[in-house]
């Protein structure tokens, strides 16, 4: 199985991301430049986190309009599984591929911590191995994480089950304080209305051995890993 | 021409650091500012024969790329003192 990893010029989580696969997953992974048209043939896609074009203009605003960005909408639409992490996901965004946009963070600073997110929703391809409410324990590290979209567009992720994680407490209660940044209804990750794109502010590639101080983050990707093994998506290569 | 495009969050998006800035200025003892918006303002020079061209194009750049709809409006001033474009 292939991971690809985009690389924009300012992504710095990349090889975290290509790490997590290729040496904890023992998966084939890639580095594709944001120039590049092609996504080499690969399973599963990963935008990763950073500062793609140094969040000039707005966080992802620029890196939308990447080359690459055609081949990851073409990919996506064909029901290919793509993880945006953090500034992915803020690229996710920008390329309307998930709906909302990201606001400063309420405290207005770069929050770097390990935070506690509950997973709502395991019929994603990167969930599927969750059980439903489990808490993950993962870091986030962002200025701009404060989740918004028009009530209505709330009201309908929230009625298509398309909340797929919230900032929570250690015992999974989804409460103010135990959201870092504002988001509305405590969101820190998302899935398309076909469920095969999930954005998540958090970073579960930071979180994938215990020399870093967490393994709840290899769930995401042992659980691609099966959903594609077990042919339980759509080719999209 | 010069288009001027001043791009600024929705009046339904909570603007946490115009919210900031606005306590800075209490602190400095300005209680008559009741809020503060923080925006983006941008100026282009445009190439182009008519100043509605330059705001045509003015526009088109801020729908793609200058101002995100979900969260931001935008006006446009063109330099020939023709009237303004509100989106």
């Amino acid at each position: 199985m292939k991971f690809a990893v985009v690389v924009f010029p300012g992504s710095n989580c990349d090889h975290d991301a290509y790490h997590a696969a290729r040496h904890v997953l023992g998966q084939e992974a890639a580095f594709v430049w944001h120039k590049d048209t092609s996504l080499l043939g690969a399973d599963v896609v990963i935008l990763p986190g950073g500062f793609a074009h140094g969040d000039y203009l707005r966080t992802g605003a620029i890196a939308r309009f990447s080359p690459i960005m055609q081949e990851v909408r073409r990919f996506a639409e064909a029901g290919g599984p793509v993880l945006g992490i953090c500034n992915g996901f803020q690229v996710l965004l920008e390329a309307g591929l998930l709906p909302g946009a990201m606001l400063r963070n309420r405290s207005v600073r770069f929050q770097c911590e390990h935070v506690f997110v509950k997973v709502e929703h395991t019929d994603t391809p990167f969930t599927s191995g969750c059980l439903p409410g489990r808490v993950l324990r993962i870091p986030i590290a962002h200025g701009e994480g404060n989740y918004y979209a028009e009530p209505e567009v709330i009201d309908g992720l929230e009625k298509n089950r398309q909340v797929i994680f919230r900032y929570a407490t250690a015992a999974g209660a989804v409460t103010p304080d135990a959201n870092p940044n504002g988001s509305v209804n405590n969101i820190a990750g998302l899935c398309s209305d076909a469920r095969n794109v999930v954005g998540l502010m958090p970073h579960p590639e930071r979180a994938c051995e215990l020399a870093v101080g967490s393994v709840d983050g290899l769930v995401l990707l042992e659980s691609v890993v099966a959903s594609i093994s077990q042919g339980a998506l759509a080719t999209a290569r | 021409m010069r288009a001027r495009v001043f791009v600024t969050l929705k009046p339904s998006v909570f603007d946490p650091q115009g919210t900031t800035v606005a306590e800075a200025l209490h602190t400095l003892g300005y209680a008559a500012v009741k809020d503060v918006r923080q925006g983006k303002y941008f100026e282009l020079e445009i190439d182009a024969r008519t100043p509605e061209d330059a705001r045509r194009l003015a526009s088109e750049a801020a729908d793609k790329l200058l101002a995100n709809p979900v969260i931001e409006s935008y006006r446009i001033e063109v330099d020939s003192g023709a009237a303004e474009t509100v989106r």
